[in-house]
């Protein structure tokens, strides 16, 4: 089974991100952080993260950044999930090695076909 | 809903588009006349019928539009646009090499995810098209839904479905909690209301047509009917693509699946088609008109 590193200082958010990751078929690991997050990664690379932005400690840009540094660090598909809807927040993201962007609010249509576009889920074609 | 206003409405839609309801419809209709209803100021759907019984045209054609207005993404389905640039383009650039120029129609336009994904596909293609004309026909049966289709502009949720961020990026343009696609994707499709059941041979003939969809809803006649129309209007070697719940195969000669290419159709020789000339004496209006 993929695992999927949801990082967001919500617990709500991380309980609602939880859900839809797990019915796509992943294991959820969760961290509030992106220290925690880092912890987790140096343990083992997750096939997956969904990243918030703002958050205490090390943010979401910060924690991209140090991720894509360390050895194995390329290969997680990393997702924003982010309030920072801003074009220049999305461009710099994009610029710093994130494969993905989802702006809040989101939902399982969204996840879906932003893990299928970076080939974490399959496709299957919509019958009308 | 009462079995009298259900057959009224599934009647009027079947008149008015051919949308071809089966008796267990009545949430659909429920859902999506209920608000409806309720913005003309009535309290529901026993009360909507007896306006429109009144014969209140402008009501008529929202009814018609509320129901036959599908839901949309951009790239859905993502398969079909894959054909589209590797398969069908590929094949035009050379056929149209001495032309220069291509035609589609994107059949069931509506709110304009469809004929703008083309569009992006078109223009990631890059320097193989510089130089050619390309048009790209968005027909719809709903004006509401071609105002929007027009604007380009698309909610935060919208542009999130099926839209590569860096599309997003590279095409759109951020207007607080909008996003509006770029006046030069905009001016590639040209948008005109279209009901499939009447005459659309003045479109003139497309080297690929999208009828992704919306055959679905229309019964057996009437498919036949539009695939024998729509094969007039596509090129010898043109391409038909439809949705992935949707067929030619035992209902029409006029197209022919493409091995491999699932959605994929290609016209078969006219001359063939000519040669059974009963099934295209089937005209669903006509038919209709007499019930």
């Amino acid at each position: 089974m993929k695992t999927c590193l949801v990082v967001d200082d919500s617990s709500i958010v991380r309980k609602v991100a939880r859900r839809i990751v797990e019915s796509l078929g992943f294991q959820v690991i969760e961290a509030e952080d992106g220290v925690e997050a880092l912890v987790h990664c140096k343990k083992a690379m997750p096939e997956a993260i969904l990243l918030d932005w703002n958050m205490p400690v090390m943010d979401g840009f910060q924690f991209l950044g140090t991720l894509r540094r360390m050895p194995g660090g390329d290969e997680p598909k990393v997702v924003f999930c982010t309030t920072e809807t801003g074009i220049d927040h999305i461009t710099k993201a994009m610029g710093g090695g994130a494969n993905e962007y989802i702006m809040k609010p989101f939902d399982k249509d969204i996840v879906m076909a932003k893990f299928q576009e970076v080939g974490l889920v399959e496709r299957e074609e919509s019958a009308a | 809903m009462n079995a009298p206003d259900y057959e009224y409405l599934r009647k009027l839609l079947k008149e008015r588009s051919g949308l071809d309801l089966s008796a267990d419809k009545q949430y659909l209709i429920e859902s999506r006349l209920l608000p409806l209803a309720r913005k003309a100021g009535l309290a529901g759907i026993p009360e909507l019928v007896q306006k429109l019984q009144g014969g209140s045209s402008a009501l008529i054609t929202s009814v018609v539009e509320a129901m036959t207005t599908n839901e949309t993404f951009f790239f859905r389905d993502k398969v079909p646009f894959d054909h589209f640039r590797d398969t069908i383009m590929p094949e035009i650039l050379k056929a149209r090499a001495g032309k220069r120029s291509v035609r589609i129609w994107c059949a069931a336009g509506s709110t304009g995810q469809e004929p703008y994904s083309l569009a992006m596909t078109l223009k990631e293609m890059g320097a193989a098209l510089t130089g050619w004309r390309v048009e790209i026909i968005a027909t719809d049966l709903s004006q509401e839904v071609l105002e929007k289709a027009k604007s380009g502009v698309y909610s935060q949720f919208e542009v999130q479905r099926g839209l590569p961020i860096q599309h997003l990026v590279k095409y759109f343009k951020q207007n607080g909690e909008t996003w509006q696609i770029n006046p030069e994707l905009r001016a590639m499709v040209q948008h005109r209301q279209l009901n499939l059941l009447q005459d659309f041979s003045h479109l003139g003939t497309f080297d690929v047509i999208f009828c992704r969809n919306v055959l679905i809803y229309f019964d057996q006649e009437t498919k036949i009917n539009i695939f024998n129309r729509l094969a007039r209007q596509i090129e010898t070697d043109g391409f038909l693509v439809l949705g992935a719940a949707e067929t030619v195969v035992g209902l029409t000669d006029t197209f022919r699946p493409i091995v491999d290419r699932r959605g994929l159709y290609k016209p078969n020789d006219p001359r063939a088609a000519l040669a059974k000339p009963a099934a295209e004496s089937a005209a669903p209006r006509m038919a209709m008109a007499g019930r």
